[in-house]
Formats: structure tokens, C-alpha cells, sequence
């Protein structure tokens, strides 16, 4: 249970942090959160992974979707070489769920049980 | 353990973010640029966009309301006319920032502050040149004029009100790929970016290497490879015109034989230099010659083809006019267009404003220099400029009263060493206000008030086509042109002499132009403006063949509609090969030629002369004359060891005409010597390779050889459009090359109702996250033209509104 709702949270206040704040202040949030209601280790790991890879993969598909994928084809043949939406919308998923998955799991040292 | 754990973890999570923070990937931070609230998925408009909306800026006097068609074309209808550019200046910038930024950035030197030490040399050539200097004169013109003036500082404010409405998240993709940020625009920034048009335009030099062939060839070979009259030449203003006796009598130096003529100094000077097929066509028809029985206009500007386009179409209606057409990001006005009475347009004057002066200096210092018996002063521009990434560059720039030293020993424009110094006179330097001829021409509604707008036009020269409902028809090769002697100014020349300056501008009223001719039509496709009877040396370079071929056809034409105008516009027919091909069949040692050879010459000798897209004999021409060209000149050019021009094509055909025996023809580096006939068949045979590992590729045909793009201004390729199928090229009327060709191919029936048609390879809106990108593009391709919808007051609820933007 505490482990969806640490995922759903970080997701939440990622989403309202960056409305206002650098886009690594997903980081602060998903160390925070499991400094609140702490969770195991691999569990707060989880949490922030999935978290930011459903927030800004799902994000970035939804944007890329209503643009019948017009930019995702541009930037991923400029950046990868490779004309793949799906893959440009995979790894914005990755970066965001690699800092988060980090800081959260951080977060749970400073706080958290061992599991 | 536990804090092990949380330093560890604590460490990679901030070695994460400083990774994706920093720019070891791309040049901007990949954190930054994927985060879907912040980077580039905020520049990936939805489908189904609503451009709508409803603003409000204490600038405005009266209301504005702009209605969007279906391709996104603005019509701005404002109760006035300071208003109207107000909003024009923040369309150009809601839709095209980046690229007016880029592009005034590119004119002012000023690259590398945001692409790093790799455009130095580009932005020294522009510091040098003067380009910032020449503007800033412009501008105190402009600033004379209150309308002009009123009329850049409403939209200035208008782009500026949209570029503080910008955030982190709605920069365009452009500043977030590359890193930096909107500057505010000025009205030095408008008057920047007409002087990048004339760079482009009036900019194109060869005194360098004109010097060094003068200090080579003899001068009966001089004047054979580069001649000054062709003999394909149709002018603009026909063969036997009289032209009325010049008010200017010019002096042509006393020393000049010795210093000038006969002098065999050479230089090293590599230019960077614009695109020399920057020219145009265009014509307009009498209502003699039309089915309507009004006259029809038209124009292609032929300039390099870039995404976002250099242009943007829209409607401009106040209570005083109302204008349709292209327009400039970067520039008030309708640039190319008509109103309720009249279309204009443009074509290149190809005409020689920009003159190099060898300057001599009293000593290292260059604080004097000798001009006229006695030492003058110099003054300094210390221009410093901003490197991405390093520190700066400063340049010290020398001004003379000829103009400033572009070259010297610390700038040659190329690697080769320079320990001349030469000054740069151009005529793009003095004062003039161009803005003011397009705010004219808006308003115009018969020929005086053409003629009262275009006297404005200074620089860059232009065949500057006219067409009223009233039923006139002309044309005026416009420009405040100098009046020079006989090749004066095609060689560098002593600057340490007055008698060689300028002496005088050609009077305005002298400028070649045709009014209403009784053969019903006026052209003009970058061809001399008039032959040798004008009084005036023409200089320049001035490509024959369209403009023959224009001629010929609109000659015979009668009842002609918009339609056939559009096909005329875009037809393939490739006069300069009708003219060269038979040359080469007739020349070719065809029992010297391998099997496959055979094959391909019997293409070529079928052509049908039209470089259509499937076209093969059209390769084969193409790629053979360019091989001819080589086999010829190459030798020879070679062994000077000097930086040289290819002569032209015309005038390789030309000479082949005139000389069997044409020393040329000749390979140097053979013991024997060789004919034409050789050269022919080596040529064919050089060129049948290339075409051979084409072939095997699938891209003998014209089109696909060719490979024509549309290119993103940052040469981003993902950004650009590639192998467009369109046919074309060198020498057709529709030019469409490699990178370079029909920038907005216009065609207005002046009906009492105006009908008109248009098109550009590009799209309206610059982000290339939106639909409307690149949507033009294809159809530009394919020679396909959209109507131009021409609104009216009553119109605001026609099915054709999509979006309805309204300022307050």
C-alpha cells in the first residue's frame, strides 16, 4: 500500500514541482517522500523509477500522440540518428525514472528500515 | 553502513543530475531538453491547435483582429496603420523568432556567441565588410522619415510584446537545442536584416579573381573567356532602344592603361561569397495579351531554400490599404504582393556595387594612408566578437574615406597569407531607407506612385516589374547604380588615387525601363538590363538563358490565363541545352565509345532538352557540359596557381562557336594537341562514369541526381526536407537547384476582382513541432499553386476563418 502511494505521490508532486521548478526537482521530490513515509530500500527505489518513467513517459506520449508524433520523428532522427518516436518517449522515461529511482532511494537511507 | 549507503546513493543521484544537466551529449542539457514540462515536448503542438486568442497591449490605439485561413495566413485588419505593424512585428515573431534572430545575428557578425569558434571566419567576413556599420547608416536614414520611423518602432514593439510573453518552456526548439535565449528586437535589428538582402544580393564579388586572370591571360584571351556582352543576350530593354544622351560624362583616369588596365599584380584573397544564382524572373503581360483582358503579373524570386522560409505570406488591411502578399520576417511591409490596384515585384540587378581599392598605409600602425599626395587619417573600429565557450575575438578594422579595409595581413578570408590591404567600397554603406519603397508600394495605386515608391530602392538593385487594373504594365532596373568607365571596378584598383573613386551616380531617370511596349509584355530574368548602346559600363555577372527563353515564348503567347502563366513559371525546358546538346553530339568521336558509353549517349542524343524530374538525357547533358567545362579550363586554370572563376557556361559556348581553334581546347599537360572533338569525347567519357555508379544507384534521373532540399537555417538535416522530386535547375525558368531556386512563386491576375495565386517551400509556421511546418513543401514540389484569398470587412464569418485572434 505504502509503497503506491510513495509512487503516486512522487509522481503528483513531480508533476506540480516542475509546473514552477527545474526539471531535477523531480530528484528533491522523490528523496523527500520516503523521508516522509519511509518504505524499504528496493521499494523506494521502485517508487521513484516508476514514478517519473509513468510521469514523463506517459507525459511525453500523450504530448507526442496529439502531434501525430511530427517532433518525436524530427528529434529522434537529430539526436539518435534513428527516425523512433517510441524510443525518443522511452528514454525521456528512463532520465526522469534514473534520477528519481536515485534520489528516492537516498532518500530511504537517510530514513527508512532495511529490508 | 546506513550512511555509506546514503552518501553512495546520495552520489549517484547528484552525478545523475549533473550528467543530465550538463552538455556532454548535446549542447544543451538532456534533462533540461526531454523533461515533457519544460524542453523540446513543449514545442510539439497538438493536431488540432487553437491559434485563437485574445490579447491585449497598452501600444495599441484602435482595435486589430487577425483571421487565420486554413494554411495559416494571417489577415491582420486594423482600424490603423501603426497598429497593423505592431501586429505584423508579432506574428513574424510568434511564428518565425528564431530564424529573424538567426538571421540578424548572421548579418551582424555575431554567430559564435552562440555556435562557438567555429563561425569566426564568417563573422570576422561580416564585421569587416561593415555589415553593423551599414545598417546603423541606414538606420539614421530611417529615423529622418517619421512614417518609417513609426513604422519600425511599432514593430519592434509588436515583436518585442511577444518575446516577453515567452517562458523557459515556450522558447522555440531552435534556443533550446542551441542553448540561449531571445534578445530584444530594435529597429537596428530590421535594418540589419535588409542589409543581410543585400549582402545577398548586391554582395556577390569577383574583383579578386578578375585580377588575378587579368594578371595571367594575354588580354585577347582575357576578353574571350571573360567577355562582357553574350551573344545569347535578350535585355531587358529590347536590342534597339535609344537611350537619351547621359547626363554623367566620365573621366576615365589618365594612368589608368599603367595602373590599372595593363597591371599584372595578383592577390590571395579567398571571398566568402553569396550564392551567384541569386536572381529571379519575373514579367507581367498587358491586358492585350490575356484571355480576362487585364493584366497578369507574376514573379519567383529565386533564392537559397530554407525551413523556416525566408518568407511568410499574409494579408495587411487598414483604412488607407490593403496588401497581400510575402513578407520578411525581420522587415515591416508586404515585401512581394499587390493591393486593391496593383502587384509588384522583384528580380535581382546583378549589377556591380561593390568595388575593392588596394590601400596603402604609412606604416605598420595604419593610421595614415596615402590618398591623393598626402597622408590621411584613419579611423578605427575595434570590433569584438563574442566566441561561445572562449574569450573573445577582437578584430581592429580599418575605415578609410573609401570605406573600411576588409582585407589585410590579418585577414585574407581564407588560410592563404595577404600582406596587401585592400578597402571595400559599397554601395550598400551610404545611407538609404528601402523600407519606405515597400511601404509605398503597399499603399500604390497606379504607376506614378510605383515610380514616386521604388526611387527609394538604393540597394540591392532590382528589376523592380509593375502591373495596375488601370492597364499598365512595367518594369525599371532599379538601384542607385555608380556610373563607371569601361570595366571599371571589375579589377581591383589603386586607392591611392581619386580619379578612380565613383565618380557619379547614374541619374534615376536614366535607370533602363520599359513602359507599356508595344510587344504587350515586360520581363526580366537577371540578364543585362540593356545592351552596349547604354552609356553607362554595366559590370556585373548576367545569366542569359531564362530570360531568352522567357521572352520567346511570352512573345507568342496570346489569351493567356493565370493557368498558363503557372506553367510557364514552372516549366523545365532547358533552352541553354537545346543551344549546347547538338554541340556536343555533333562533336562526339562516337567510334570511340565503349558499349555502355553508346547507351548513354543515344539518351542524350534523344533528350527532348527538358530537365524533367524522369529525365536521364538531362543528367547526361548536365553532368557532361560540367565535365566539358572541367576538361577545358582545368589545365590552364591550374597551373596559374591562382585563386580563379570558372567563365561561364554561356561563354564556353560562345567561344566554342566562334573559335575552331580555340587555344583552350587545348590539355597542356599532353604532348599532342587536342580539338574540340577530344575534349568532347573525354568529357562524355568522364562523365559517363560518374553517371554509370548513379545508375547503378537508381539516381540517373534528373531529379534524383540532382537531389534538390529545402534546408534548415542551422543545417539541422532532421529539420529539412530532402529529395524533393522537382525537375528544373540551371538555365530553366524554373530554377529549382540543389539548395537554391523559386523561393515564392507569385502569379496575380489583376481583374477587377484581383485573382492570385502562390506558393513557397515552406510552411507558416518556423517550429518544426508543428503541422504547419513544412505543409507547403510538397506541393511547391510538385508545381501546384494555392488561390490567395483576398478577405474582406464582410468576411468574418466566411467558412474560410479557422482561428480569430483579436488585439486590444
Amino acid at each position: 500500500m505504502k509503497f503506491f502511494l510513495n509512487t503516486i505521490l512522487i509522481l503528483l508532486f513531480s508533476f506540480l514541482s516542475c509546473l514552477y521548478f527545474p526539471w531535477w526537482s523531480i530528484a528533491i521530490v522523490a528523496f523527500i517522500i520516503p523521508v516522509i513515509i519511509p518504505q524499504g530500500h528496493l521499494a523506494s527505489f521502485i517508487s521513484g523509477f516508476v514514478g517519473l518513467f509513468l510521469l514523463w513517459g506517459l507525459l511525453s506520449l500523450w504530448i507526442s500522440v496529439s502531434n501525430d508524433h511530427i517532433l518525436a520523428h524530427r528529434v529522434s532522427l537529430l539526436i539518435f540518428k534513428t527516425d523512433s518516436p517510441s524510443l525518443l518517449i522511452f528514454v525521456t522515461g528512463l532520465i526522469g525514472a534514473m534520477v528519481a529511482g536515485f534520489a528516492a532511494l537516498t532518500g530511504s537511507f537517510l530514513r527508512g528500515k532495511s529490508v | 553502513m546506513k550512511i555509506i549507503a546514503f552518501i553512495l546513493f546520495g552520489a549517484i543521484t547528484i552525478f545523475l543530475i549533473l550528467f543530465f544537466n550538463s552538455t556532454m551529449i548535446l549542447p544543451v542539457p538532456l534533462g533540461k531538453l526531454l523533461s515533457p514540462q519544460h524542453g523540446l515536448w513543449q514545442n510539439a503542438e497538438p493536431q488540432d491547435e487553437d491559434y485563437s486568442a485574445q490579447l491585449s497591449f497598452p501600444q495599441l490605439k484602435g482595435k486589430v483582429k487577425v483571421y487565420f485561413d486554413a494554411r495559416l495566413v494571417p489577415h491582420v485588419l486594423a482600424d490603423n496603420e501603426n497598429d497593423a505593424f505592431f501586429v505584423q512585428g508579432y506574428l513574424h515573431a510568434k511564428f518565425r523568432l528564431w530564424q529573424m534572430e538567426f538571421q540578424t545575428r548572421a548579418a551582424a557578425g555575431r554567430l559564435s556567441e552562440v555556435l562557438g569558434p567555429i563561425t569566426i571566419d564568417y563573422d570576422r567576413d561580416k564585421r569587416r565588410l561593415g555589415m553593423v556599420y551599414a545598417a546603423e547608416n541606414s538606420l539614421s536614414e530611417i529615423e529622418k522619415d517619421p512614417e518609417s520611423l513609426a513604422q519600425c518602432d511599432n514593430y519592434t514593439a509588436g515583436v518585442n510584446a511577444y518575446i516577453k510573453s515567452l517562458n523557459e518552456s515556450t522558447l522555440p526548439i531552435e534556443y533550446k537545442l542551441l542553448g540561449y535565449k531571445p534578445e530584444k528586437w530594435t529597429n537596428l535589428k530590421s535594418a540589419l536584416f535588409m542589409k543581410y538582402m543585400a549582402l545577398e544580393l548586391a554582395g556577390y564579388e569577383k574583383d579578386f579573381e578578375m585580377t588575378n586572370a587579368k594578371s595571367v591571360f594575354s588580354s585577347a584571351d582575357f576578353n574571350k573567356i571573360y567577355p562582357i556582352v553574350m551573344d545569347s543576350l535578350d535585355p531587358i530593354v529590347p536590342k534597339d532602344s535609344v537611350f537619351p544622351k547621359p547626363a554623367i560624362h566620365l573621366k576615365i583616369p589618365a594612368s589608368a592603361d599603367s595602373l590599372y588596365y595593363d597591371k599584372k599584380d595578383s592577390t590571395t584573397i579567398v571571398e566568402q561569397k553569396p550564392n551567384p544564382d541569386n536572381g529571379s524572373n519575373n514579367w507581367a503581360v498587358s491586358g492585350k495579351k490575356t484571355k480576362s483582358g487585364s493584366p497578369i503579373l507574376c514573379n519567383d524570386p529565386h533564392l537559397g531554400l530554407n525551413l523556416p522560409s525566408i518568407w511568410y505570406e499574409m494579408q495587411i488591411k487598414t483604412p488607407s490599404y490593403n496588401a497581400y502578399g510575402a513578407t520578411f520576417p525581420g522587415a515591416p511591409s508586404i515585401i512581394i504582393g499587390f493591393n486593391d490596384s496593383c502587384a509588384w515585384g522583384f528580380t535581382n540587378a546583378m549589377r556591380d556595387v561593390r568595388d575593392y581599392y588596394e590601400m596603402k598605409f604609412k606604416d605598420e600602425s595604419r593610421r595614415e594612408y596615402w590618398f591623393d599626395s598626402s597622408w590621411q587619417p584613419t579611423t578605427f573600429r575595434i570590433e569584438d566578437i563574442k566566441v561561445k565557450g572562449q574569450s573573445d575575438f577582437l578584430d581592429t578594422v580599418a575605415y578609410t574615406n573609401l570605406g573600411p579595409v576588409m582585407y589585410d595581413k590579418r585577414f585574407s578570408g581564407g588560410r592563404n597569407t595577404n600582406e596587401k590591404n585592400y578597402a571595400v567600397r559599397w554601395k550598400a554603406h551610404d545611407p538609404s531607407n528601402e523600407l519606405k519603397m515597400f511601404a509605398l508600394l503597399n499603399k500604390a495605386k497606379n504607376y506614378k506612385d510605383y515610380l514616386r515608391a521604388i526611387k527609394y530602392l538604393h540597394t540591392p538593385g532590382q528589376n523592380c516589374v509593375f502591373a495596375s487594373k488601370s492597364g499598365d504594365i512595367a518594369i525599371w532596373d532599379q538601384g542607385r547604380f555608380p556610373a563607371k568607365w569601361y570595366r571599371q571596378g571589375d579589377f581591383v584598383m589603386p586607392g591611392t588615387d581619386s580619379n578612380y573613386l565613383w565618380q557619379a551616380m547614374i541619374p534615376q531617370r536614366e535607370n533602363p525601363h520599359l513602359i507599356n511596349p508595344e510587344r504587350g509584355f515586360v520581363s526580366s530574368a537577371n540578364q543585362l538590363p540593356a545592351d552596349t548602346t547604354y552609356p553607362y559600363y554595366l559590370g556585373g555577372s548576367f545569366p542569359p538563358f531564362r530570360a531568352f527563353e522567357i521572352n520567346k515564348r511570352l512573345a507568342t503567347m496570346n489569351n493567356i490565363t493565370p493557368q498558363d502563366m503557372m506553367k510557364l513559371q514552372t516549366d523545365n525546358y532547358n533552352v541553354f541545352g537545346e543551344m549546347a546538346a547538338p554541340v556536343l553530339i555533333k562533336n562526339m568521336k562516337v567510334d570511340q565509345l565503349s558499349p555502355q558509353e553508346k547507351k548513354y549517349f543515344n539518351i542524350l542524343k534523344n533528350w527532348d532538352y527538358r530537365n524533367d524530374t524522369a529525365s536521364k538525357g538531362a543528367t547526361l547533358f548536365v553532368v557532361t557540359w560540367d565535365s566539358l567545362e572541367t576538361k577545358v579550363w582545368k589545365d590552364e586554370f591550374l597551373k596559374t596557381g591562382l585563386e580563379l572563376l570558372w567563365p561561364s557556361e554561356s561563354t564556353l559556348f560562345d567561344d566554342i562557336q566562334k573559335y575552331p581553334d580555340f587555344r583552350f581546347f587545348d590539355d597542356i599537360n599532353t604532348p599532342q594537341i587536342e580539338t574540340l572533338s577530344d575534349d568532347v569525347t573525354a568529357a562524355f567519357k568522364n562523365a559517363c562514369a560518374v553517371i554509370k555508379n548513379a545508375d547503378e544507384n537508381g539516381k540517373m534521373e534528373w531529379a534524383k541526381y540532382k537531389d534538390t532540399r529545402v534546408e534548415h537555417l542551422a543545417r539541422i538535416d532532421a529539420f529539412s526536407r530532402l529529395h524533393l522530386p522537382i525537375g528544373g535547375g540551371t538555365n530553366t525558368i524554373n530554377a529549382a537547384n540543389e539548395q537554391h531556386g523559386p523561393s515564392w512563386r507569385m502569379v496575380v491576375s489583376l481583374t477587377p476582382e484581383t485573382e492570385a495565386w502562390g506558393i513557397y517551400p515552406g510552411g507558416q509556421s518556423g517550429n518544426p513541432g508543428s503541422r504547419f511546418y513544412d505543409d507547403f513543401v510538397s506541393d511547391w514540389a510538385l508545381g501546384k499553386y494555392y488561390q490567395l484569398w483576398v478577405m474582406g470587412d464582410s468576411d468574418a464569418n466566411d467558412p474560410k476563418v479557422k482561428w480569430v485572434m483579436s488585439f486590444n
